[in-house]
Protein backbone atom coordinates (compact mmCIF):
# COMPACT_ATOMS: atom_id res chain seq x y z
CA UNK A 1 0.00 0.00 0.00
CA UNK A 2 1.63 3.38 -0.61
CA UNK A 3 0.02 6.90 -0.19
CA UNK A 4 2.40 8.59 -2.94
CA UNK A 5 2.18 9.44 -6.74
CA UNK A 6 4.96 8.84 -8.79
CA UNK A 7 7.46 11.26 -8.90
CA UNK A 8 6.25 13.68 -11.98
CA UNK A 9 8.52 13.84 -14.91
CA UNK A 10 9.71 17.66 -14.82
CA UNK A 11 9.78 19.05 -18.13
CA UNK A 12 13.76 19.20 -18.90
CA UNK A 13 16.42 19.80 -21.21
CA UNK A 14 16.75 17.62 -23.62
CA UNK A 15 18.27 14.84 -22.37
CA UNK A 16 19.56 12.52 -25.79
CA UNK A 17 17.18 9.61 -25.44
CA UNK A 18 21.01 7.85 -26.52
CA UNK A 19 21.87 8.64 -22.83
CA UNK A 20 19.60 7.33 -20.87
CA UNK A 21 19.81 4.05 -23.29
CA UNK A 22 23.09 3.78 -22.48
CA UNK A 23 22.91 4.09 -19.21
CA UNK A 24 19.95 1.42 -19.18
CA UNK A 25 22.23 -0.59 -20.82
CA UNK A 26 25.03 -0.46 -18.81
CA UNK A 27 22.77 -0.87 -15.60
CA UNK A 28 21.36 -4.33 -17.37
CA UNK A 29 24.88 -5.14 -18.26
CA UNK A 30 26.48 -5.05 -14.49
CA UNK A 31 22.73 -6.26 -13.11
CA UNK A 32 23.55 -9.52 -15.31
CA UNK A 33 27.22 -9.30 -14.29
CA UNK A 34 25.39 -9.43 -10.08
CA UNK A 35 23.82 -12.31 -10.70
CA UNK A 36 26.09 -14.28 -12.71
CA UNK A 37 28.19 -13.52 -9.72
CA UNK A 38 25.63 -14.68 -7.39
CA UNK A 39 25.24 -17.87 -8.88
CA UNK A 40 28.58 -19.41 -9.24
CA UNK A 41 27.94 -19.44 -5.19
CA UNK A 42 24.80 -20.95 -5.31
CA UNK A 43 25.81 -24.03 -4.98
CA UNK A 44 22.90 -25.88 -3.09
CA UNK A 45 19.26 -24.57 -1.78
CA UNK A 46 18.68 -24.18 2.02
CA UNK A 47 15.47 -26.63 1.95
CA UNK A 48 18.37 -29.46 0.80
CA UNK A 49 21.17 -28.40 3.50
CA UNK A 50 17.80 -28.81 6.07
CA UNK A 51 16.86 -32.23 4.69
CA UNK A 52 18.08 -33.64 7.88
CA UNK A 53 16.49 -31.55 10.37
CA UNK A 54 13.24 -33.15 11.64
CA UNK A 55 10.24 -31.53 10.88
CA UNK A 56 7.94 -29.46 13.00
CA UNK A 57 5.37 -32.11 13.08
CA UNK A 58 2.00 -30.47 14.32
CA UNK A 59 1.69 -26.78 14.93
CA UNK A 60 -1.09 -25.38 17.21
CA UNK A 61 -1.49 -21.71 18.35
CA UNK A 62 -3.78 -20.26 20.45
CA UNK A 63 -4.66 -16.59 20.98
CA UNK A 64 -4.87 -15.74 24.42
CA UNK A 65 -5.73 -11.93 24.29
CA UNK A 66 -7.94 -9.82 22.05
CA UNK A 67 -7.07 -6.27 23.04
CA UNK A 68 -10.42 -4.19 21.80
CA UNK A 69 -10.42 -0.56 21.60
CA UNK A 70 -8.89 1.20 18.64
CA UNK A 71 -11.84 2.64 16.70
CA UNK A 72 -10.25 2.15 13.51
CA UNK A 73 -7.42 -0.01 11.52
CA UNK A 74 -4.86 -0.97 13.67
CA UNK A 75 -1.52 -0.03 11.19
CA UNK A 76 1.34 -0.80 13.75
CA UNK A 77 2.41 -2.22 17.10
CA UNK A 78 5.69 -3.13 19.05
CA UNK A 79 6.45 -4.82 22.31
CA UNK A 80 7.94 -2.98 25.33
CA UNK A 81 10.86 -4.81 26.89
CA UNK A 82 9.27 -5.50 29.64
CA UNK A 83 7.63 -8.27 27.35
CA UNK A 84 4.20 -7.09 28.99
CA UNK A 85 3.33 -3.71 27.39
CA UNK A 86 2.06 -2.96 23.85
CA UNK A 87 2.32 0.20 21.72
CA UNK A 88 -0.26 0.34 19.07
CA UNK A 89 -1.32 2.98 16.49
CA UNK A 90 -4.38 3.22 14.34
CA UNK A 91 -5.76 5.19 11.36
CA UNK A 92 -7.82 7.32 13.69
CA UNK A 93 -5.16 8.99 15.23
CA UNK A 94 -5.24 7.55 18.08
CA UNK A 95 -1.87 5.67 20.03
CA UNK A 96 -2.61 3.07 22.97
CA UNK A 97 -0.31 1.62 25.42
CA UNK A 98 -1.74 -1.70 26.76
CA UNK A 99 -0.62 -4.35 29.36
CA UNK A 100 -0.80 -7.75 27.35
CA UNK A 101 -1.45 -9.60 30.54
CA UNK A 102 -4.29 -7.82 31.63
CA UNK A 103 -5.69 -6.12 28.40
CA UNK A 104 -6.08 -3.02 30.39
CA UNK A 105 -5.24 0.48 28.62
CA UNK A 106 -2.69 2.84 29.96
CA UNK A 107 -2.06 5.36 28.07
CA UNK A 108 -4.12 6.86 24.91
CA UNK A 109 -2.97 9.95 23.04
CA UNK A 110 -4.86 11.34 19.95
CA UNK A 111 -2.11 12.21 17.36
CA UNK A 112 -3.01 15.41 15.25
CA UNK A 113 -3.09 13.30 11.65
CA UNK A 114 -4.68 10.36 11.09
CA UNK A 115 -3.08 7.01 9.49
CA UNK A 116 -0.25 6.59 12.15
CA UNK A 117 1.21 4.07 10.26
CA UNK A 118 4.09 3.77 12.54
CA UNK A 119 4.72 3.51 16.31
CA UNK A 120 7.59 2.06 18.49
CA UNK A 121 8.56 1.46 21.85
CA UNK A 122 11.84 3.31 23.21
CA UNK A 123 14.00 0.45 24.84
CA UNK A 124 13.68 2.04 28.30
CA UNK A 125 10.05 1.45 28.36
CA UNK A 126 9.57 5.02 29.31
CA UNK A 127 8.43 7.03 25.69
CA UNK A 128 6.89 5.73 22.86
CA UNK A 129 7.79 7.73 19.34
CA UNK A 130 4.74 7.40 16.58
CA UNK A 131 3.93 9.38 13.43
CA UNK A 132 2.47 8.60 9.93
CA UNK A 133 0.59 11.27 7.53
CA UNK A 134 1.95 14.29 9.15
CA UNK A 135 5.05 13.16 7.62
CA UNK A 136 6.93 13.82 11.71
CA UNK A 137 8.36 11.11 13.93
CA UNK A 138 7.31 12.03 17.30
CA UNK A 139 8.62 10.78 20.84
CA UNK A 140 5.63 10.87 24.30
CA UNK A 141 7.35 10.52 27.03
CA UNK A 142 4.94 8.32 29.02
CA UNK A 143 3.60 9.44 32.04
CA UNK A 144 3.17 7.36 35.68
CA UNK A 145 0.15 9.50 36.27
CA UNK A 146 -2.64 8.43 33.94
CA UNK A 147 -4.17 11.82 33.56
CA UNK A 148 -1.30 14.00 32.67
CA UNK A 149 -1.78 14.90 28.99
CA UNK A 150 0.85 13.03 26.69
CA UNK A 151 0.23 14.96 24.57
CA UNK A 152 1.83 18.02 25.96
CA UNK A 153 5.05 16.79 26.91
CA UNK A 154 5.33 15.69 22.94
CA UNK A 155 8.44 16.35 21.26
CA UNK A 156 8.67 16.63 17.59
CA UNK A 157 11.91 14.61 16.37
CA UNK A 158 12.00 13.68 12.74
CA UNK A 159 11.02 15.80 9.44
CA UNK A 160 10.17 13.99 6.45
CA UNK A 161 8.89 15.46 2.91
CA UNK A 162 6.08 12.76 2.80
CA UNK A 163 4.76 10.01 5.31
CA UNK A 164 6.08 8.34 7.81
CA UNK A 165 6.26 4.59 7.26
CA UNK A 166 8.23 3.01 10.30
CA UNK A 167 10.35 4.26 12.90
CA UNK A 168 13.10 2.43 15.62
CA UNK A 169 14.77 3.16 18.33
CA UNK A 170 18.23 2.01 18.05
CA UNK A 171 19.78 0.89 21.12
CA UNK A 172 19.15 4.05 23.22
CA UNK A 173 16.13 6.25 23.84
CA UNK A 174 18.91 8.26 21.86
CA UNK A 175 18.21 7.76 18.66
CA UNK A 176 15.62 7.17 16.10
CA UNK A 177 15.75 5.67 12.79
CA UNK A 178 12.72 6.19 10.50
CA UNK A 179 11.43 5.07 7.02
CA UNK A 180 9.15 7.80 4.38
CA UNK A 181 7.39 8.03 1.13
CA UNK A 182 9.73 10.41 0.46
CA UNK A 183 12.18 7.44 -0.61
CA UNK A 184 15.05 7.86 2.44
CA UNK A 185 15.38 6.84 5.48
CA UNK A 186 17.09 9.01 8.22
CA UNK A 187 18.28 8.68 11.76
CA UNK A 188 18.12 11.77 14.45
CA UNK A 189 19.26 12.75 17.74
CA UNK A 190 15.69 12.48 19.69
CA UNK A 191 16.74 15.05 22.15
CA UNK A 192 17.90 17.80 19.79
CA UNK A 193 15.86 16.59 16.58
CA UNK A 194 18.82 16.59 14.66
CA UNK A 195 19.23 14.82 11.15
CA UNK A 196 22.91 12.50 11.95
CA UNK A 197 22.29 10.50 8.67
CA UNK A 198 20.56 10.38 5.81
CA UNK A 199 20.15 7.20 3.48
CA UNK A 200 19.52 7.44 -0.13
CA UNK A 201 19.37 4.93 -3.00
CA UNK A 202 15.81 3.62 -3.04
CA UNK A 203 13.77 4.44 -5.96
CA UNK A 204 9.77 5.13 -4.77
CA UNK A 205 8.40 5.22 -1.15
CA UNK A 206 11.03 3.57 1.82
CA UNK A 207 7.65 1.25 3.69
CA UNK A 208 9.78 -0.48 6.13
CA UNK A 209 13.07 -0.88 8.02
CA UNK A 210 14.34 -3.54 10.57
CA UNK A 211 17.85 -2.67 12.67
CA UNK A 212 20.12 -5.69 13.13
CA UNK A 213 20.30 -7.39 16.59
CA UNK A 214 23.16 -5.54 18.20
CA UNK A 215 26.18 -8.00 18.24
CA UNK A 216 26.03 -7.71 14.29
CA UNK A 217 27.23 -4.12 14.41
CA UNK A 218 25.94 -0.55 12.97
CA UNK A 219 23.67 -2.06 9.96
CA UNK A 220 19.70 -1.86 9.13
CA UNK A 221 17.69 -2.89 6.47
CA UNK A 222 14.90 -1.21 4.23
CA UNK A 223 12.76 -2.38 1.96
CA UNK A 224 10.05 -0.18 -0.48
CA UNK A 225 7.54 0.38 -3.41
CA UNK A 226 10.73 0.10 -5.66
CA UNK A 227 10.90 -3.91 -4.73
CA UNK A 228 14.03 -3.66 -3.26
CA UNK A 229 15.09 -4.57 0.07
CA UNK A 230 18.74 -2.58 0.97
CA UNK A 231 21.04 -2.97 3.28
CA UNK A 232 22.63 -0.30 5.29
CA UNK A 233 25.55 1.18 6.90
CA UNK A 234 24.57 3.54 9.69
CA UNK A 235 27.79 5.38 10.41
CA UNK A 236 28.49 6.05 6.70
CA UNK A 237 25.29 6.08 5.15
CA UNK A 238 26.52 4.20 2.66
CA UNK A 239 23.93 0.86 0.75
CA UNK A 240 25.82 -2.26 1.71
CA UNK A 241 23.94 -4.95 -0.16
CA UNK A 242 21.24 -4.48 -2.26
CA UNK A 243 18.09 -7.35 -2.87
CA UNK A 244 15.34 -7.14 -5.89
CA UNK A 245 14.12 -10.61 -6.54
CA UNK A 246 10.22 -9.43 -5.04
CA UNK A 247 7.62 -8.55 -8.03
CA UNK A 248 6.01 -6.01 -5.80
CA UNK A 249 6.69 -3.79 -3.01
CA UNK A 250 8.19 -4.68 0.29
CA UNK A 251 6.09 -4.07 2.81
CA UNK A 252 8.22 -5.87 5.73
CA UNK A 253 11.72 -6.52 6.22
CA UNK A 254 13.00 -8.67 9.80
CA UNK A 255 16.71 -9.49 10.20
CA UNK A 256 16.89 -13.45 11.35
CA UNK A 257 17.91 -13.48 14.91
CA UNK A 258 21.48 -14.27 14.27
CA UNK A 259 21.91 -11.52 12.22
CA UNK A 260 23.33 -13.22 8.81
CA UNK A 261 20.10 -13.01 6.75
CA UNK A 262 16.92 -11.27 6.91
CA UNK A 263 13.21 -11.90 5.65
CA UNK A 264 11.08 -9.97 3.56
CA UNK A 265 7.65 -9.93 3.08
CA UNK A 266 5.69 -8.55 -0.60
CA UNK A 267 2.66 -7.25 -2.22
CA UNK A 268 3.39 -9.99 -4.27
CA UNK A 269 2.65 -12.61 -1.99
CA UNK A 270 5.51 -14.11 -1.11
CA UNK A 271 7.94 -14.13 1.75
CA UNK A 272 11.53 -14.54 1.23
CA UNK A 273 15.01 -14.72 3.25
CA UNK A 274 18.19 -13.40 1.84
CA UNK A 275 21.03 -14.93 3.46
CA UNK A 276 23.76 -11.68 3.70
CA UNK A 277 26.92 -13.29 3.49
CA UNK A 278 25.94 -15.41 0.68
CA UNK A 279 24.81 -11.92 -0.72
CA UNK A 280 21.90 -13.68 -2.40
CA UNK A 281 17.93 -14.68 -1.75
CA UNK A 282 18.12 -18.29 -0.29
CA UNK A 283 14.26 -19.29 0.30
CA UNK A 284 10.62 -18.05 -1.06
CA UNK A 285 7.67 -18.92 1.12
CA UNK A 286 4.87 -19.27 -1.21
CA UNK A 287 1.72 -21.36 -2.09
CA UNK A 288 -0.10 -21.15 -5.39
CA UNK A 289 -2.86 -20.61 -2.74
CA UNK A 290 -1.68 -17.91 -1.49
CA UNK A 291 -2.46 -14.84 -3.62
CA UNK A 292 -2.72 -11.93 -1.06
CA UNK A 293 0.08 -9.59 -0.03
CA UNK A 294 2.50 -10.48 2.95
CA UNK A 295 1.96 -7.39 5.22
CA UNK A 296 4.13 -8.15 8.35
CA UNK A 297 6.57 -10.89 9.14
CA UNK A 298 8.73 -11.69 11.94
CA UNK A 299 11.00 -15.01 13.01
CA UNK A 300 11.04 -16.94 16.37
CA UNK A 301 13.46 -16.54 18.37
CA UNK A 302 15.50 -19.40 17.12
CA UNK A 303 14.65 -18.14 13.51
CA UNK A 304 13.09 -21.47 13.08
CA UNK A 305 9.28 -20.12 12.56
CA UNK A 306 8.69 -17.27 10.03
CA UNK A 307 5.42 -15.48 11.13
CA UNK A 308 3.50 -13.77 8.22
CA UNK A 309 0.81 -11.67 8.33
CA UNK A 310 -1.32 -11.32 4.93
CA UNK A 311 -4.26 -9.51 3.09
CA UNK A 312 -6.31 -12.12 3.24
CA UNK A 313 -6.79 -12.01 7.24
CA UNK A 314 -4.38 -14.46 7.91
CA UNK A 315 -1.49 -15.54 9.45
CA UNK A 316 0.91 -18.57 7.76
CA UNK A 317 3.47 -19.82 9.87
CA UNK A 318 6.18 -21.26 7.69
CA UNK A 319 9.41 -23.26 8.48
CA UNK A 320 12.03 -21.14 7.62
CA UNK A 321 14.90 -23.76 6.75
CA UNK A 322 12.70 -26.53 4.92
CA UNK A 323 10.74 -23.71 3.38
CA UNK A 324 6.77 -25.58 3.79
CA UNK A 325 4.22 -24.01 5.96
CA UNK A 326 3.29 -25.27 9.09
CA UNK A 327 0.33 -23.91 9.75
CA UNK A 328 -2.29 -21.09 9.04
CA UNK A 329 -4.22 -18.96 11.80
CA UNK A 330 -7.45 -17.51 11.43
CA UNK A 331 -9.33 -15.42 13.55
CA UNK A 332 -8.87 -11.74 12.41
CA UNK A 333 -11.87 -10.14 10.70
CA UNK A 334 -9.80 -8.03 7.86
CA UNK A 335 -6.34 -7.55 7.16
CA UNK A 336 -3.36 -8.53 9.40
CA UNK A 337 -1.43 -5.23 9.07
CA UNK A 338 1.32 -5.85 11.54
CA UNK A 339 3.28 -8.38 13.46
CA UNK A 340 5.90 -9.10 16.36
CA UNK A 341 7.61 -11.29 18.54
CA UNK A 342 7.42 -10.56 22.11
CA UNK A 343 11.06 -9.52 23.59
CA UNK A 344 11.13 -13.00 25.26
CA UNK A 345 9.54 -15.11 22.44
CA UNK A 346 6.86 -16.99 24.45
CA UNK A 347 3.91 -15.41 22.36
CA UNK A 348 3.78 -12.84 19.42
CA UNK A 349 0.71 -10.15 18.67
CA UNK A 350 -0.43 -9.30 15.36
CA UNK A 351 -2.67 -6.30 14.41
CA UNK A 352 -4.68 -6.03 11.85
CA UNK A 353 -7.43 -3.98 9.75
CA UNK A 354 -10.38 -5.42 11.80
CA UNK A 355 -9.51 -2.71 14.52
CA UNK A 356 -8.24 -5.59 17.16
CA UNK A 357 -4.67 -6.74 18.35
CA UNK A 358 -4.53 -10.74 19.24
CA UNK A 359 -1.48 -12.14 21.26
CA UNK A 360 -0.99 -15.57 20.63
CA UNK A 361 1.15 -18.66 21.97
CA UNK A 362 1.76 -22.15 21.77
CA UNK A 363 0.06 -24.54 24.35
CA UNK A 364 2.00 -26.85 26.14
CA UNK A 365 -0.47 -29.19 26.13
CA UNK A 366 -3.13 -29.61 23.38
CA UNK A 367 -6.34 -28.73 24.79
CA UNK A 368 -9.65 -31.38 24.57
CA UNK A 369 -12.53 -29.45 23.47
CA UNK A 370 -14.77 -29.20 26.29
CA UNK A 371 -17.73 -27.11 24.80
CA UNK A 372 -20.14 -27.71 21.76
CA UNK A 373 -18.46 -27.38 19.31
CA UNK A 374 -19.20 -26.25 15.14
CA UNK A 375 -17.41 -28.87 13.27
CA UNK A 376 -17.32 -27.14 9.75
CA UNK A 377 -16.67 -28.86 6.44
CA UNK A 378 -15.60 -26.62 3.43
CA UNK A 379 -15.07 -27.86 0.25
CA UNK A 380 -15.08 -25.07 -1.73
CA UNK A 381 -14.21 -21.12 -1.32
CA UNK A 382 -17.92 -20.53 -2.30
CA UNK A 383 -19.02 -21.60 0.76
CA UNK A 384 -16.05 -19.99 2.71
CA UNK A 385 -17.09 -18.40 5.65
CA UNK A 386 -17.93 -14.97 5.58
CA UNK A 387 -15.07 -12.38 5.31
CA UNK A 388 -12.57 -14.36 4.40
CA UNK A 389 -11.50 -14.11 0.94
CA UNK A 390 -9.36 -17.32 0.95
CA UNK A 391 -9.69 -18.89 -2.61
CA UNK A 392 -8.62 -22.29 -2.00
CA UNK A 393 -10.00 -25.20 -0.41
CA UNK A 394 -9.51 -25.83 3.63
CA UNK A 395 -10.87 -28.11 5.70
CA UNK A 396 -11.40 -28.43 9.98
CA UNK A 397 -11.02 -31.69 11.12
CA UNK A 398 -12.55 -32.83 14.56
CA UNK A 399 -10.73 -35.99 16.19
CA UNK A 400 -11.90 -37.17 19.30
CA UNK A 401 -9.48 -35.16 21.52
CA UNK A 402 -8.68 -31.92 19.12
CA UNK A 403 -9.22 -29.71 16.45
CA UNK A 404 -6.59 -29.57 13.70
CA UNK A 405 -6.56 -26.78 10.79
CA UNK A 406 -5.59 -27.89 7.08
CA UNK A 407 -3.93 -25.77 4.73
CA UNK B 1 25.60 13.72 3.17
CA UNK B 2 23.39 15.61 1.66
CA UNK B 3 21.68 13.06 -1.24
CA UNK B 4 18.71 14.10 -3.01
CA UNK B 5 15.49 12.59 -2.57
CA UNK B 6 14.22 9.98 -5.40
CA UNK B 7 10.84 11.87 -5.98
CA UNK B 8 13.02 15.17 -6.49
CA UNK B 9 15.88 13.21 -9.26
CA UNK B 10 15.09 12.98 -12.87
CA UNK B 11 14.74 9.36 -14.10
CA UNK B 12 18.49 9.93 -15.52
CA UNK B 13 20.01 10.72 -12.09
CA UNK B 14 17.94 7.40 -10.45
CA UNK B 15 20.11 5.80 -13.10
CA UNK B 16 23.28 7.31 -12.66
CA UNK B 17 22.69 6.38 -8.47
CA UNK B 18 21.79 3.22 -9.27
CA UNK B 19 24.94 2.56 -11.58
CA UNK B 20 27.08 3.55 -8.92
CA UNK B 21 25.57 1.02 -6.88
CA UNK B 22 25.56 -2.05 -8.89
CA UNK B 23 29.32 -1.36 -9.55
CA UNK B 24 30.02 -1.36 -5.78
CA UNK B 25 28.37 -4.36 -5.31
CA UNK B 26 29.40 -6.84 -8.07
CA UNK B 27 32.65 -6.82 -5.78
CA UNK B 28 31.08 -7.29 -2.63
CA UNK B 29 33.09 -10.17 -1.06
CA UNK B 30 30.39 -13.46 -0.69
CA UNK B 31 30.64 -17.17 0.69
CA UNK B 32 29.22 -20.26 -1.22
CA UNK B 33 25.29 -21.11 0.07
CA UNK B 34 26.62 -24.68 1.12
CA UNK B 35 28.58 -23.06 3.82
CA UNK B 36 26.50 -19.75 4.67
CA UNK B 37 23.17 -22.15 4.55
CA UNK B 38 25.13 -24.29 7.29
CA UNK B 39 25.71 -21.52 9.13
CA UNK B 40 22.31 -20.70 9.55
CA UNK B 41 20.49 -24.16 10.22
CA UNK B 42 23.45 -24.29 12.90
CA UNK B 43 22.76 -21.42 14.63
CA UNK B 44 19.09 -22.22 14.39
CA UNK B 45 18.92 -25.27 15.60
CA UNK B 46 21.09 -24.90 19.03
CA UNK B 47 18.96 -21.87 19.60
CA UNK B 48 15.70 -24.30 19.25
CA UNK B 49 15.58 -25.78 22.64
CA UNK B 50 15.05 -21.63 24.30
CA UNK B 51 12.56 -20.87 21.45
CA UNK B 52 9.18 -21.35 23.53
CA UNK B 53 6.84 -20.91 20.31
CA UNK B 54 8.38 -24.16 19.22
CA UNK B 55 9.14 -26.04 22.99
CA UNK B 56 5.66 -24.65 24.21
CA UNK B 57 5.23 -22.94 27.81
CA UNK B 58 4.11 -25.30 30.76
CA UNK B 59 0.75 -23.62 32.20
CA UNK B 60 2.02 -22.63 35.28
CA UNK B 61 5.33 -20.49 33.24
CA UNK B 62 2.58 -18.58 30.78
CA UNK B 63 1.73 -15.47 31.51
CA UNK B 64 -1.30 -15.81 29.22
CA UNK B 65 -2.38 -18.94 30.70
CA UNK B 66 -5.89 -19.62 30.00
CA UNK B 67 -8.83 -20.15 32.15
CA UNK B 68 -9.24 -23.39 33.28
CA UNK B 69 -12.53 -25.07 31.69
CA UNK B 70 -13.43 -25.02 28.22
CA UNK B 71 -10.90 -23.88 25.62
CA UNK B 72 -11.01 -21.00 23.01
CA UNK B 73 -11.13 -21.61 19.21
CA UNK B 74 -9.88 -19.52 17.01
Amino acid sequence: MRFSINPEMATQEVQPNETLTNLKAESDTLKTKLEDERAKLHDVELHQVAEKVDGLGQFIMKTRRTLKGHGNKVLCMDWCKDKRRIVSSSQDGKVIVWDAFTTNKEHAVTMPCTWVMACAYAPSGCAVACGGLDNKCSVYPLSLDKNENLAAKKKSVAMHTNYLSACSFTNSDMQILTSSGDGTCALWDVESGQLLQSFHGHAADVLCLDLAPSETGNTFVSGGCDKKANVWDMRSGQCIQSFETHESDINSVRYYPSGDAFASGSDDATCRLYDLRADREVAIYSKESIIFGASSVDFSLSGRLLFGGYNDYTINVWDVLKGTRVSILFGHENRVSTLRLSPDGTAFCSGSWDHTLRVRDRGYHLEPVTSATVCLILVSSSSCLSLMPVPSPFYFIRTASFITFGP
Amino acid sequence: SQGKMARDMSDIDILKMELEQLKKEVSTPREPVSKTSKDIMDWCEAASGTDLLITGVPDDKNPYKPEKGGCIIT
